[in-house]
Parts: structure tokens; C-alpha cells; sequence
């Protein structure tokens, strides 16, 4: 034994090259090609890290300053006769905030004067007076200050956007403007405060009056209207034709048709709400409940392929355990198939309605890229949604809209993460350690 | 291959006798006389994937009671047998067979058989333990509960039984709420036996039950069908000869679709009838 042992490796070692050699040739090869993937890998991670790392530094340099807004601090001394004793929710408020300024700058008259000196102030500021006249309804010749909004431009100058050294012609607000403003931070009745506005309104053509809570609660109740009607349908969908349809020519056809229809355009999504939902059911235009419909046809989809394949993952010893102990087809399915299934459609869900809640192009078509000012209240309301307000606001020319479309991203990105962590937080609850 | 030409023979018998059949197959004379009773009837009985007969019109009766091992090498069907007899190849769409295959004298692939009830008397225990991802609790008690057994007591009461008869009981008595995943293969393997005994079926199937487990644990689930020998007919798919000489009273041998060989296993080891199941046992080829 010991001897033919011998005798074979003398004659594989004097034979050209054992295997030994040749794995030891191109070892260094092998390993060499390994460092270079590895390699290409970390380089695209870094590049990606880096792309996205830029996008959100310049999204949020860009937007931060619209969580702050300036307000002037105004004192209003009410008259007799300048509120109305039977209904004061009616007064001359915009007389009133007027009668303020005047008080505050005596020495200014003239016409253009005195609009360029209403102009520092927001016309949200009769509003604001409003609203605290109807809290706390003041005596008759008292006096009370109040913040009110300043105009964008004060607002713009206040946050370094507009220079103050350039000549008079290339800025929009003109020496003596800068030199009443000059006042009020020498006396330190300007300064700049937390943007509630931002938080509580909605779209307005003021950009201090501006506010995305009506463009939030739009995308809430689309977004809820799609979950509510595409996960349901999508894995009855998924689980019908993954466990019970039978294998034909039917079938193919329609398991081709939904990946094609994950594929189209979702404007022609829109095209076809437009036609379908709006013309011919008559559904209200630019609100939630259609928009949700027609983000669910285009979310539908990709939750059904999901979940298909997350349907295929499950293990078939599963299956066939729970058959060989006298399971139905049904309870086959609902008792272990679905649940084990569960997290991968909760992520095909969650991708999708990531999807629909950064989608535009279809909404267009069903009239909710409106200038919509309330914030809406139900699923019937004309309402804006996030991405459309985004695009409405990128497209106006006042600079102030430039710091509000970052920080309205900013925004979206919240909402989206957000939903996003319910997501992976119910999967996590799901998920079963096989 | 004279067997099965018997066999072919005595079908032909069979089918023009109608009234008075002869059992194919006998494995054992002095066995049938003791009472043996066939309880699973193969007529001519082939199945097909697509076009491939993986069965070959096999014929046998498989005895009431008793242990029937099949044995044969990879691929000869003998799986796909064994799946056929609880209906589990439905799950392959192509799959389809002829001939019969009776159960107490119904036909199991019969226009108006249940397929749920046909498993519940049918139980299956396969390759891979497969335990559901459930405590060792809810994993014995699912059958039950399916079949409409809620009341905890009773379900108690089930679930204790099964696992002294799957001989894990003393093992896992304590941890009867942990998950069945934490067990080791062999215990889930008689879990899965348990799990099995809990619908109370008439026949068990095993399909290869030990090749995924240690010899130790091996030797446990060979313990437990000499426990169960006797209350229930139990079919025993293995590629490990061995095994099957221990444990069965009648072999089943395919090769390449066809059954070759079935008989007595004390006969079919010492005195195999056949030249290729003698090459088989022998080792001579696998």
C-alpha cells in the first residue's frame, strides 16, 4: 500500500505539473481579481454615498431657513370706532394694521411712500390681528403688540438672500425701505421666529403665507385611499393567481399584462382616470379619492409581483406539511403560506406606495395640480399633494419659494421615512426566524 | 423482472375475474394468514410527469399493520410512489397517473375522494423535518383545530398522546410553548411524526424520515416505527438498506419505474428473487 502510495505521487509529481501547481499558478490571479471587484464595489458605494450626500446637504442648506420666518413687532392701539361692536370678526383689520405703521413711521407721507412702507409688512398681518382681536377682544382705547408676518422680501433681506450693498435698481426693495428696516433692528422689532405658517397652511400666493400642511394632509388621504384599496386587491390578487389559478393560457396572458402594466407611464395612469373615474363615473376633481384611485391602478402592480414572489419564497415543506396533516387548499394558505409571506409583501406594498407618494404625472390629469389655498378636510376636498405643491412652488419666481420647495422636500422625505418605518416596524413583527 | 411479469399476469386475472381477486403480490403467505389485510391496492397503477412514466404500471397490495419499505436508487420512483398514495403529487401541475390506486376500496384518485380527508387518514412525514414556525404546542394541536377540535383540554390531552407516542414526549414536556425551530433535527423529525399521529391517520407515510439526521437520531426514529409497529400501516421510503432490513416487514423494490421486487423483507434480503435486486443489495450498484 504504502508503496504504490509513493510510487503515484513520484509519478503525478514528475509528470508536467500536479494539480497543485496549477492551483498555485493562478492562485494569485484569483485573489487579485477578487481585491478589483471588491474594490469596484466599495467604489460605487462610495460614489453613491457621496451623489446622495450632496443632494441632501444642498436640499437642506437650501431649505433650512424656512423653518424660520420674520416678524415685525407692531403695536396697534384700538380707537373707538375702529372695531366693529357688533361683529368684531368684521372690522377694518387691513385699516387697522395700517393705522399701526403710520403711527410707528409719522414722518413718512406721500402715496409711494407709504406703499412702499405697507409693502414691508405681510398681508397676512390683518389676519394675525384678527385672529387675536376674536381671542381676546380688547378695550376700547388699549393698545396691544403683537409679531405679525413680514412681507418675503423683508424676509429674504433678513435671511442674507438679498445683499444690501448692491445699487438700489438691482434689489427689490429701495434705499428708504432698507433704511426703515434699519430702524426696526436698531429698536429690535424685527427678528426672526419659528415658521409655524409653514406647518398649519396651505398654498398661498404670498410666499410668508405659504404652508405645506394642506399639501401633507392631501398626500395622507391619497396615500390612504391607495393602502386601503391596492393592498387589499394586490394580495388577493397575487395569492389567487400564485395558489389557486390554474396554469393556462389565461393566466400567462394576465401574469404578462401586470408586468407590463408595471412598466407603463403613469401619466397614461392619469389619462385613464382622467377618462374613466372623472368623465365617465363623475367623480369630484382634484381630490384625494381619485387620486388614490389612480395611484392605486399604478401601485397595484408592483404589489401583486411582490408579493408573488414573496408567495414563491415560501418554502413548499411548509405547504406540504400543513397538507399531509389534512389542511384545505385555503387554510393552507391563510394559516401558513400568507403569514410567512407577509413581510415580502409588506415590502412590495411599501415600495409602491413610495412610489405613488412621489408621483405627479398622473395627478395632472385628474386636476390636482391645482393652486389649492384650504387645506382640505376629507376625501372629497380638492387638495394638493406633496410632490405637485413641490413642483407648483419650484415653479413660481418670488426667491422665498426657492427656501420653501427644499424645505417642502425636506418634508416629503420626512413623511416618506416615516412611512416607511411603520412599514419595516409591522414586517419586523411578521418576520419568522425559519 | 419475472415478478413483475407475474404480476402483469395476475392483473389480467384480475380485472376479467372481477368478483373473486387474487392480492398481488402476496409478500407473505404465513403473514396473510395471521390476518393480514390489504389496506392500500395498486392496480396497473402508473403516474407521469408530462409525458415520463416515472411509475410504471405498478401492481401491489400493501398489508394492513404492517412496516412496507421501498427502497431502489435515486430516481426510480419510489418517492413519487409514496407521494402518490396521500395525493401530495397534486402539487406538481404536470403530474397526472392511471390505472388505480385503492384505499379500503376506494379509489384514492377517484372523481369524488376527498383529498382532505384522504390526508387526515393518510399522514406524511417528510425528507426535511418540516415543523411550522409555531411552539411544539401549536404545531401538534394544528391538525386538531383544523379538523375542529378546540377545546384546550381535549387539545391537551391530544397533543400529550401524540408525543409519547412520537417518543419525544419526555423531552420536550417542559417547553411545550417554546418554538418547535429550536429543537434539534432529530426531535423535530418525531415532532413531525407526532404532528402526524395527532389527526389520528391510518396509515403513515415516511419518505426517507432519517436521511437528514445523525445516526443517533436515526436510531430514535427506527425506535419509534418499532413503537408504532402494529397500530398503524406504515410505508417507509430509504436508500439505506439497512435500515429498511431492520424496520420492515415487506420490502418494496423499484428500479427505473418499474417494481421489481416485493416481498417479505427477510426474503427479499437473503433470497432476492430477481438478478438486479441482487445487484442492488449487494451493493453492486446504487
Amino acid at each position: 500500500m504504502n508503496k504504490s502510495a509513493g510510487k503515484s505521487v513520484a509519478r503525478s509529481s514528475s509528470g508536467r505539473g500536479r494539480t497543485i501547481d496549477i492551483v498555485n499558478k493562478g492562485l494569485k490571479s484569483r485573489y487579485r481579481k477578487e481585491k478589483r471587484f471588491r474594490f469596484y464595489g466599495l467604489l460605487s458605494i462610495v460614489a453613491s454615498v457621496v451623489f446622495l450626500a450632496f443632494l441632501l446637504s444642498s436640499i437642506v442648506l437650501k431649505g433650512y431657513s424656512a423653518f424660520l420666518q420674520t416678524y415685525i413687532k407692531l403695536d396697534v392701539s384700538f380707537e373707538a370706532g375702529m372695531l366693529d361692536k357688533q361683529n368684531p370678526g368684521r372690522s377694518d383689520f387691513q385699516g387697522i394694521v395700517k393705522a399701526a405703521i403710520r403711527d410707528y413711521y409719522p414722518d413718512v407721507t406721500g402715496r409711494q411712500d407709504k406703499r412702499d412702507l405697507f409693502s414691508l409688512f405681510s398681508s397676512g398681518a390683518a389676519f394675525q390681528l384678527r385672529e387675536e382681536v376674536l381671542n381676546k377682544l380688547p378695550e376700547e382705547g388699549s393698545s396691544i403688540s403683537l409679531w405679525v408676518l413680514a412681507d418675503d422680501d423683508v424676509d429674504m433681506l433678513m435671511k442674507g438672500h438679498m445683499k444690501r450693498d448692491v445699487p438700489e435698481g438691482e434689489r427689490r426693495l429701495n434705499d428708504k425701505q432698507l433704511r426703515w428696516i434699519e430702524r426696526l433692528e436698531e429698536e429690535g422689532r424685527i427678528a426672526l421666529r419659528f415658521n409655524t405658517t409653514f406647518f398649519t397652511a396651505g398654498d398661498s400666493r404670498e410666499p410668508e403665507l405659504a404652508g405645506i400642511w394642506g399639501a401633507v394632509k392631501g398626500s395622507f388621504y391619497t396615500m390612504l385611499v391607495t393602502l386601503v384599496l391596492s393592498f387589499p386587491i394586490g394580495i388577493a390578487a397575487a395569492v389567487y393567481l400564485e395558489e389557486f389559478a390554474p396554469k393556462n393560457l389565461a393566466t400567462d396572458f394576465i401574469e404578462v399584462n401586470i408586468n407590463n402594466l408595471a412598466a407603463v407611464p403613469s401619466i397614461v395612469f392619469g389619462l385613464l382616470g382622467l377618462a374613466v373615474f372623472l368623465n365617465f363615473f363623475g367623480m369630484p376633481r382634484s381630490t384625494p379619492l381619485v387620486g388614490g384611485i389612480v395611484l392605486m391602478l399604478m401601485t397595484l402592480p408592483t404589489i401583486i409581483i411582490a408579493s408573488r414572489a414573496a408567495l414563491k419564497a415560501v418554502p413548499p415543506s411548509i405547504r406540504e406539511a400543513a397538507l399531509g396533516v389534512g389542511s384545505s387548499k385555503l387554510q393552507v394558505v391563510t394559516g401558513h403560506v400568507l403569514p410567512l409571506a407577509l413581510p415580502g409583501m409588506l415590502t412590495g406594498t411599501i415600495i409602491g406606495m413610495a412610489q405613488a407618494l412621489g408621483e405627479t404625472a398622473p395627478l395632472l390629469m385628474i386636476g390636482m395640480v391645482a393652486f389649492i389655498v384650504d387645506v382640505p378636510g376629507g376625501f372629497t376636498d380638492p387638495a394638493a399633494v406633496m410632490p405637485v405643491q413641490i413642483y407648483l412652488w419650484a415653479d413660481s419666481p418670488e426667491r422665498a419659494f426657492v427656501e420653501r420647495t427644499s424645505a417642502a422636500i425636506m418634508v416629503l422625505l420626512a413623511f416618506l421615512i416615516s412611512m416607511n418605518a411603520v412599514a419595516v416596524v409591522m414586517r419586523r413583527r411578521f418576520e419568522r426566524r425559519w | 423482472m419475472q415478478m413483475t411479469a407475474e404480476s402483469k399476469d395476475s392483473a389480467g386475472v384480475a380485472s376479467q375475474g372481477g368478483a373473486k381477486r387474487e392480492i398481488f403480490l402476496p409478500p407473505d403467505r404465513e403473514r396473510l394468514k395471521e390476518g393480514g389485510t390489504p389496506h392500500v391496492v395498486a392496480k396497473n397503477f402508473s403516474i407521469f410527469y408530462g409525458d415520463f412514466e416515472a411509475v410504471k404500471k405498478v401492481n401491489a397490495d400493501i398489508l394492513s399493520k404492517y412496516v412496507t419499505a421501498i427502497i431502489g436508487p435515486s430516481g426510480c420512483g419510489k418517492s413519487t410512489f409514496l407521494r402518490a398514495i396521500n395525493r401530495m403529487n397534486d402539487l406538481i401541475p404536470s403530474c397526472h397517473t392511471t390505472g388505480t390506486l385503492m384505499f379500503e376500496g376506494e379509489d384514492i384518485y377517484g372523481k369524488y375522494t376527498d383529498e382532505v380527508l384522504l390526508r387526515k387518514r393518510i399522514g406524511m412525514v417528510f425528507q426535511k423535518p418540516n415543523p411550522f414556525p409555531k411552539s411544539i404546542f401549536d404545531n401538534i394541536a394544528y391538525g386538531p383545530r383544523l379538523h375542529g377540535v378546540n377545546d384546550k383540554k381535549i387539545l391537551a390531552e391530544i397533543v400529550e398522546k401524540s408525543l409519547r407516542k412520537a417518543v419525544l414526549w419526555d423531552e420536550v414536556s417542559d417547553r411545550l410553548d417554546r418554538n418547535a425551530l429550536g429543537l434539534s433535527g432529530g426531535q423535530q423529525q418525531r415532532l413531525c411524526v407526532a404532528r402526524a399521529l395527532a389527526v389520528e391517520p391510518d396509515i403513515l407515510l415516511l419518505d426517507e424520515p432519517t436521511s437528514a439526521l445523525d445516526p443517533k437520531a436515526t436510531a430514535k426514529i427506527e425506535d419509534l416505527i418499532e413503537e408504532l409497529r402494529g397500530s398503524y400501516t406504515i410505508l417507509i421510503v430509504t436508500h439505506n438498506m439497512q435500515q429498511a432490513s431492520r424496520v420492515s416487514d415487506h420490502t418494496m423494490f423499484f428500479y427505473e419505474g418499474d417494481l421489481v421486487e416485493y416481498a417479505p423483507t427477510k426474503h427479499l434480503f437473503t433470497n432476492p428473487r430477481d438478478q438486479v435486486t441482487e445487484d442492488y443489495i449487494t451493493g453492486r450498484f446504487s
